[in-house]
């Protein structure tokens, strides 16, 4: 019984005379790396030569504003649940009155933080987040001498007004459509 | 030049030639004598013997001196584990010795040293004239030695082998 | 006077170039199994990385000087610096080129012409394994034992097929002299064509005496973590990977002087060059010889596995040996037939 046919059946003949003095096979092999050097590389030459990104690739996070330039997030701590590397934290707050140009909604998180060490960039908190305020973005996370440095609040997190971050390319209409499914429990 | 040469190299030569006795270590004293050979293999080259020196470099520091240091290598001597010297032991080694010593100075004094050195020719220690002598004038000794080496390559293969493998056959 | 002060001048240059040479063959190494692996190799230091051996260098000088402390000190030392003067003391016999004119004078383009030439660099080959052996058992480490106790059964087991491959040589030509077994090699009259398998024995024995893949053994990462060389670092270590690159530039330069023709090249006397115009083609066609040996060495290197121990003194004493000690008979039958 064979599961695939690229099965090979090793066997313990012996050797031919002409395989018993490996010098045809040697030069074979040789034949083979030689021709490697005519090739065409397969190195990407990293500071001159930047790799194409993804449109949709999981890189740092971004808390998003809304189009008045509130934050969305509402301190839910359904992206640190869905978060298998639990890298998420959070502190909510009330929102006081006079801070609605601030905060969306009467809850919000005074503290998000992301540890960036522990994050594996599924995306999952994306798909988690009810009010489409964290995305993942195609920009990478720097390198950092101290740990500390890898714990991303919300000065690095939140999106600025003047340097809003374009997520246009993976909120399309037929992830919004997606998220709308009844069998995700929080669009219930 | 040449004297000096000759004087610098007996220097060396006696010089490493008694720390081979003197040195505590067995690699010492092996690397010691290896130098020995240098220095001896530079006298022959002063005697215009090239091939001989080279051959003596080849065979004895080259092939003969590696199985040595491999040999010595894999017996971890350590100088805890030297020879106990007993009483008798010492008077043994000075009786053999003074017999060497002896034996030495009887050599000399026979030797006739008013004539310098003897060489028929500047040129006998070339390859070619080496060659013409050895399969001219030497040619049985030389093969009865080739065969005894035969002999003694057998020996260390049959030594080398498998017991019960011989027996068996 | 002039004599010495030009043998002077001439032992400087030669060391200053196979200095160099080993220097850029390290980059040549590192460039070409990046191109045999679709990689483009060191390419930063300079264009082309081309400064990459001088920076590799002050690396090794800067490193930390590390000394075991149950090592013996002398001994610790000697290793490299004897792997280093002996990989430097062949090149001394190797004829580089015709003679040059100048003046009148000749100046010859050889530093020592030994009548025993190819037996002083067999002599000077078979010592080389001292320093690995000095240094692995001086470092007092197993692995390093493990690796100079495999490179001197490897040196002993393989010198004896090298050794008789160039009697061989020696019988075809007739003279131990570097300079007359050049001579003899005059057009087409290369060594490799009438002595074919004595060149495969001893090239293959070559690979083996300066340790070069597939004969690595006595280094074997893999198994002996880095053999001979575990406990060095900084300089001593550079050394050590320095002086593989020497003998390798060594090696190649003997193979092409005894089995291809040395300096000669097929109608170069047709040209009608002058000496010193032939000369100087000559230098650089034994130059081309020997680089593209060294490519050969390095191909060689990215293309085959290494050797497991039992296999490599099956290849050296029931393989190697036996072909060698055939391929005397037959030559010497060859000889007497045609005289």
């Amino acid at each position: 019984m064979t599961l695939t046919n690229r099965s090979k059946v090793v066997s313990n003949k012996k050797f031919s005379f002409w395989e018993m003095i490996y010098l045809p096979a040697i030069f074979k092999g040789m034949a083979i790396t030689i021709s490697h050097l005519f090739r065409k590389k397969t190195t990407v030459c990293y500071p001159e030569v930047n790799r194409p990104f993804s449109e949709v690739y999981r890189g740092l996070h971004v808390l998003k504003l809304d189009d008045q330039g509130r934050e969305r997030c509402t301190a839910c701590g359904l992206c640190a649940v869905a978060c298998p590397a639990e890298a998420i934290t959070m502190v909510a707050a009330e929102r006081k009155p006079g801070e609605e140009k601030l905060f969306r909604e009467e809850k919000y998180a005074k503290v998000y933080e992301i540890n960036m060490l522990r994050c594996i960039f599924c995306g999952y908190c994306e798909d988690a987040c009810p009010k489409e305020a964290i995305f993942l973005t195609n920009r990478t996370v720097p390198s950092d001498y101290e740990r500390d440095g890898f714990i991303y609040g919300k000065d690095k997190l939140v999106e600025t007004l003047d340097k809003r971050v374009d997520v246009s390319k993976r909120q399309t209409a037929s992830v919004l459509e997606f998220k709308k499914d009844k069998h995700h429990k929080h669009n219930q | 030049m040449e004297k000096i040469i000759f004087y610098s190299l007996s220097t060396l030569a006696v010089f490493s030639a008694l720390m081979v006795v003197l040195s505590k270590k067995p690699i010492h004293s092996l690397l010691y004598l290896l130098l020995c050979f240098f220095t001896i293999a530079g006298h022959y080259v002063l005697l215009n013997a090239q091939f001989l020196a080279v051959v003596h470099i080849i065979v004895y520091a080259g092939a003969i001196m590696v199985l040595f240091l491999f040999s010595l290598m894999l017996l971890n001597l350590n100088i805890k584990e030297e020879l106990q010297k007993t009483v008798w032991m010492r008077i043994i080694a000075v009786i053999s010795g003074g017999l060497l010593l002896v034996a030495l100075v009887g050599v000399l004094k026979g030797l006739d040293t008013s004539a310098g050195p003897m060489l028929a020719s500047t040129q006998i220690g070339l390859m070619k004239n080496i060659g013409n002598v050895l399969f001219n004038e030497y040619m049985l000794p030389f093969e009865v030695a080739s065969i005894l080496f035969l002999t003694a390559m057998v020996g260390a293969v049959m030594l080398g082998k498998d017991e019960e493998k011989v027996v068996k056959k | 006077m002039l004599y010495i002060i030009y043998k002077l001048v001439l032992i400087t240059i030669i060391l200053l170039v196979s200095l160099g040479i080993a220097m850029y063959a390290t980059l040549l190494e590192r460039k070409f199994a990046g191109f045999l692996q679709d990689r483009f190799g060191p390419d930063r230091a300079g264009k082309w990385g081309l400064l990459q051996p001088v920076a590799d260098g002050v690396k090794l000088f800067f490193k930390e000087e590390y000394m075991p402390n149950t090592a013996d000190k002398f001994l610790y030392i000697l290793g490299p610096s004897l792997t280093m003067l002996v990989a430097l003391l062949t090149s001394a016999v190797i004829p580089w080129g015709p003679s040059i004119f100048i003046a009148g004078t000749e100046f010859s383009l050889q530093v020592a012409d030994l009548n025993v030439g190819i037996l002083y660099v067999f002599a000077i080959m078979s010592m080389g394994v001292y320093g690995i052996m000095i240094g692995g058992w001086a470092s007092n480490n197993k692995y390093s034992l493990m690796g100079a106790v495999r490179a001197s059964s490897q040196m002993i087991s393989y010198e004896l097929a090298m050794g008789l491959s160039i009697a061989s040589l020696i019988m075809v030509m007739g003279s131990v002299r570097l300079n007359d077994i050049v001579d003899a090699q005059q057009g087409w009259n290369w060594n490799v064509i009438y002595q074919p398998v004595g060149f495969l024995i001893f090239f293959i024995c070559a690979l083996a005496e300066t340790n070069r893949h597939p004969f690595d053994l006595p280094e074997c990462e893999t198994e002996l973590i880095g053999g001979y060389h575990t406990e060095y670092s900084s300089m001593k270590l550079g050394f050590y990977l320095f002086s593989e690159y020497i003998n390798m530039f060594v090696s190649s330069a003997i193979i092409s002087t005894l089995y291809f023709g040395g300096y000669h090249f097929p109608f170069i006397d047709k040209l009608g060059l002058s000496p010193n115009v032939a000369a100087i083609v000559g230098l650089m066609i034994f130059f081309a010889k020997i680089i593209g040996f060294i490519m050969l060495f390095m191909w060689i290197r990215w293309t085959l596995p290494r050797f497991r121990y039992d296999q490599l003194m099956r290849l050296g004493w029931k393989i190697l040996l036996p072909l060698a000690l055939l391929n005397l008979a037959i030559t010497g039958i060859v000889i007497l037939a045609t005289q």
